[in-house]
């Protein structure tokens, strides 16, 4: 089987790749949005303590 | 353990996706458009266990004030939610060439859609409440009464005539090739690793973002100069 043939998906492609794709898609946004998250309330805690402490 | 499940989660997906799509040999019925199942299946039974595991974190949040089962609860229902829109997606593109038709309202597709919807609401409802404990309560609410819909999901190509079909994979014997087995097995690792990591990463800052005022967060190592 050649890669054109794979890709082509047997006149399936549309269907197959639409859906691995949005599932690509979403996982990926999912990623970095956790990390956005995780990055804003670090920098968050950072202003906080600079703020209050010494 | 964020690393450790990423790694192991991506290591599955490589091996499911493998399988998949290069050893496993196309369906007699359905040519190669049955290939979607190995993402379908997997997002859509961690649909459903992900509502359960949050509907239990957040029980045990309402009966015994626990405030990290209530941020588990919370930091499960985002993951849960995308995974019942891939579930609903995948079956789509599906249903589209094998069914003839993008969406009909069949029992278990219409299961599936208010399982999204709870999930939303859950969203919706602990975002719009400005006290976290309350938010926390409320939510908790709407996830345990929601939870009778995974049942109706679950049995609901039993319990009605559907254009979705049956369970495949029996504890009695399965008719599915070995290769395919194993290829869903792998993505179904692989999606459970992957929405283990997302909770954990989620769960911890939203840990942070609560208890930001204590002392224990401000002399936190990742937050030190």
């Amino acid at each position: 089987m050649s890669w054109a043939e794979f890709f082509a998906m047997n006149g399936y492609a549309w269907y197959v790749w639409g859906s691995y794709g949005m599932v690509l898609l979403v996982f990926l946004i999912e990623i970095v949005m956790v990390r956005h998250r995780r990055a804003r309330i670090l920098q968050q805690i950072l202003l906080m303590r600079d703020e209050g402490g010494d | 353990m964020v690393p450790w499940f990423s790694w192991s989660a991506a290591i599955f997906f490589v091996a499911g996706l493998y399988l998949g799509f290069f050893v496993a040999p196309t369906d007699v019925q359905q040519g190669e458009a049955y290939r979607i199942m190995f993402i379908h299946v997997p997002a859509s039974i961690l649909s459903m266990f992900i509502y359960l595991v949050m509907a239990g974190y957040a029980a045990l949040g309402l009966i015994f004030n626990t405030r990290l089962s209530s941020m588990m609860a919370s930091a499960l229902a985002p993951t849960g939610a995308l995974l019942a829109f891939l579930s609903l997606w995948t079956g789509a593109l599906w249903g589209k060439p094998m069914w003839g038709s993008w969406w009909v309202w069949d029992a278990r597709l219409t299961s599936e859609l208010i399982l999204l919807f709870l999930y939303i609401g859950f969203i919706a409802l602990h975002a719009s409440i400005e006290d976290p404990r309350r938010a926390d309560r409320a939510s908790a609410l709407l996830a345990i009464i929601g939870s009778v819909n995974v049942p109706i999901i679950y049995f609901s190509v039993q319990w009605w005539n559907t254009l979705h079909q049956g369970a495949t994979i029996k504890f009695t014997g399965t008719s599915m090739h070995e290769v395919m087995q194993q290829g869903l097995l792998a993505m179904l690792l692989a999606v459970w690793l992957y929405a283990i990591a997302m909770t954990l990463i989620r769960v911890r800052s939203i840990i942070l973002e609560r208890e930001s005022k204590t002392q224990w967060v401000a002399e936190l190592m990742e937050v030190k100069r």
